[in-house]
């Protein structure tokens, strides 16, 4: 079991108020991903959750219990850190096992479960190891073996991945996801890259300045955004966003469409005018960056390749099923 | 230095530094060896004759030597033990967050600072004085008997006072090692279930093997020559109960006047030093390896 819910859960170092109020449901054996920019309070959510920080107030349950004031190791979570916190001077059997020898289980019974998920993590190859001998990736694997030896209630992952190079990021994704998935335990992931979020997550929870923005599937976030903010967090490259005229003739102060909802056409008399200042060509897509005048700078995008280039003039027609509305306080106008 | 052309100009720019340093070397040990094989004594000028090794066989057959070698080994270890034993705590104290720590950092310091002529006298005349020092005034606020330190325990009286000078400097070096230990390290052994004990004695501990080992071979290589503390306090007695090898050397030459045997003292101070600096590199410069 690993439920956790947080209630009115408030965090500040001094006068300055880091977490405002957070209330969160995460049901057992979900997969949780707090995103946001830097400084939104992200990690110190999780670290509030681990209990390396004391709530300033208040309630942190894990099934059902509440747990503000009994100390990291009693919870039954686990924690990858960011910088992997490997012991540098035991071996990868060490590091694994380090928090089961402080458990003060007998040494047999240690060494299975360590190998146990040595294997798991195709790391038994590397068990007598120190960490300094292995790769980024590896050291990462072990850094999860830790973890997952004490099988916890839930997983905390920190940034784990921000060290790695791109291609293994995307290897070590899938497969923190598919770990996730067979042992079916409970994980909040802390990232600041909204594509980990979008393809790792049952659930995402956008936190900016300290509160959380919407807390809902990927899906729903793409497509219902609650307000400005996740609208543009979401989705990547970032939706455009009209004001003035435009915006109040559909009644609204603000209106956004995501660049893949823009038809791009080239001779169009309707839409949105405007010369590219910039095309990129991917192949696979293509993002044209079009400076509409008045509208400002408007992104689109095209599955596959099109053959226009900077300087060709081209109007935008917006998906009138896609078109987001807000208000002027930046929440969502829906229907 | 990938081409001959800037391998020969890294090489003749180095030159003059290095002749330099070989010259001011070369010279004193040639000096030296020269002089251990004459009969040379300050108050017979003139009469210099070549003895061979008569006069290694004299220091080295001399009863103090073996005394003077005992005592600066008993220095050396008590010092090195005390200065890390202590030293580790009062880093871990100096580590946690205190309103002035800065201003307790720098008095802990400040013996560092200190000649070791004038700590010496400091402790000799203020602290350890068996009628007026510090010390005495405690013992008889105890109504205990004051303790004549250069007299009773002349040995433990100069370890004493050459660890209180050495002891800012291993509390730094550790102090320096524990703040770089990684934070994160702290908090993952929080999480596995560590106590505050089993955190120092499976984290910190190993990590400050390296430190100690530089604190270990850099303190040795001043504490086999201590000098003005015991020249200051004791003057090597009583007796010879605090004669060091360099003291031994020292009275040879200047208080026997017989500079023959004080430099094959020197000669046999330098396969000392080489001696242990071998061990000790053999014992724990593995943790110098990265």
């Amino acid at each position: 079991m690993g439920q956790i819910t947080l209630q009115g859960v408030q965090k500040s170092f001094g006068p300055v108020h880091i977490i405002k109020g957070a209330d969160l449901d995460i049901a057992d054996g979900s997969f949780v991903v707090f995103v946001g920019p830097s400084g939104c309070g992200k990690t110190t959510l999780l670290r509030l959750i681990a209990g390396l920080e004391d709530v300033s107030g208040g309630k942190i349950l894990i099934d059902g219990k509440n747990v503000v004031d009994t100390p990291p190791a009693k919870r039954g979570l686990s924690m990858v850190f960011q910088s992997y916190a490997l012991y540098p001077h035991m071996s990868v059997r060490g590091n694994i096992g380090f928090g089961l020898k402080m458990a003060g289980l007998p040494k047999g019974e240690i060494n299975r479960k360590v190998e146990a998920a040595a294997a798991t993590l195709n790391l038994t190859p590397y068990l007598d190891r120190k960490p300094r001998e292995l790769s980024g990736g590896q050291r990462q694997r072990v850094a999860i073996g830790r973890a997952i030896v004490r099988e916890p209630k839930a997983f905390l992952f920190d940034e784990p991945l921000s060290n790695l190079d791109a291609a293994l990021r995307v290897q070590m994704r899938i497969e923190v996801t598919r770990l996730q998935k067979q042992l079916g335990t409970t994980a909040i992931y802390v990232t600041h890259d909204q594509v980990e979020a979008m393809t790792m997550a049952d659930k995402i929870v956008v936190l900016n300045g300290g509160k959380i923005e919407q807390y809902g599937s990927p899906l729903e976030l793409y497509e219902r955004p609650a307000n400005l903010f996740v609208a543009g967090f979401i989705g990547s490259p970032k939706m455009n966003f009209v004001t003035g005229e435009l915006a109040l003739q559909r009644g609204a102060a603000t209106i956004g469409v995501r660049p893949e909802h823009l038809k791009i056409e080239r001779d169009g008399a309707g839409g949105w005018q405007g010369t590219i200042s910039v095309a990129e060509h991917l192949g696979s897509d293509t993002f044209l960056y079009v400076d509409a005048g008045p509208l400002g700078m408007l992104t689109a995008r095209y599955i596959g390749e099109l053959s226009l280039h900077a300087g060709d003039r081209v109007s935008l027609v917006p998906d009138p099923q896609r078109i987001h509305r807000f208000d002027d306080g930046g929440n969502a106008l829906r229907g | 230095m990938a081409t001959r052309q800037t391998q020969l100009l890294a090489r003749s720019l180095l030159t003059p530094a290095v002749g330099l340093l070989f010259i001011w070397m070369i010279v004193p040990l040639a000096l030296t060896i020269y002089f251990s094989t004459l009969h040379y004594s300050l108050l017979d000028p003139g009469s210099e004759s070549f003895v061979g090794l008569e006069n290694f066989r004299y220091f080295l057959t001399d009863p103090a030597f073996l005394a003077s070698l005992q005592n600066t080994l008993v220095l050396v270890g008590s010092v090195l033990a005390l200065t890390i034993l202590l030293g580790i705590p009062l880093a871990l104290l100096m580590d946690q967050p205190v309103i002035g720590r800065n201003f307790v950092r720098l008095m802990v310091i400040a013996p560092f600072f200190v000649m070791p002529t004038v700590s010496a006298l400091v402790w000799k005349n203020l602290l350890m004085h068996p009628v007026s020092g510090l010390f005495a005034w405690l013992a008889s606020l105890f109504g205990l008997t004051p303790i004549d330190w250069f007299n009773d325990v002349p040995l433990f009286a100069v370890i004493l006072i050459v660890t209180w000078q050495w002891l800012p400097f291993a509390t730094l070096i550790l102090l320096t090692a524990l703040q770089s230990l990684d934070e994160e390290q702290k908090e993952a052994a929080e999480m596995d279930g560590a106590s505050a004990v089993s955190t120092f004695i499976y984290i910190t501990l190993p990590h400050l093997a390296r430190p100690i080992t530089v604190v270990i071979l850099i303190e040795t290589i001043f504490l086999l020559t201590v000098f003005a503390e015991i020249f200051v306090t004791t003057g090597g007695g009583p007796g010879l109960q605090t004669t060091n090898i360099a003291f031994l050397i020292y009275a040879q030459a200047l208080i026997q006047f017989d500079v023959g045997s004080a430099s094959a003292g020197g000669l046999v101070a330098v396969v000392i030093a080489n001696i242990v600096a071998f061990f000790l590199v053999r014992i724990v410069g593995r943790n110098l390896e990265a």
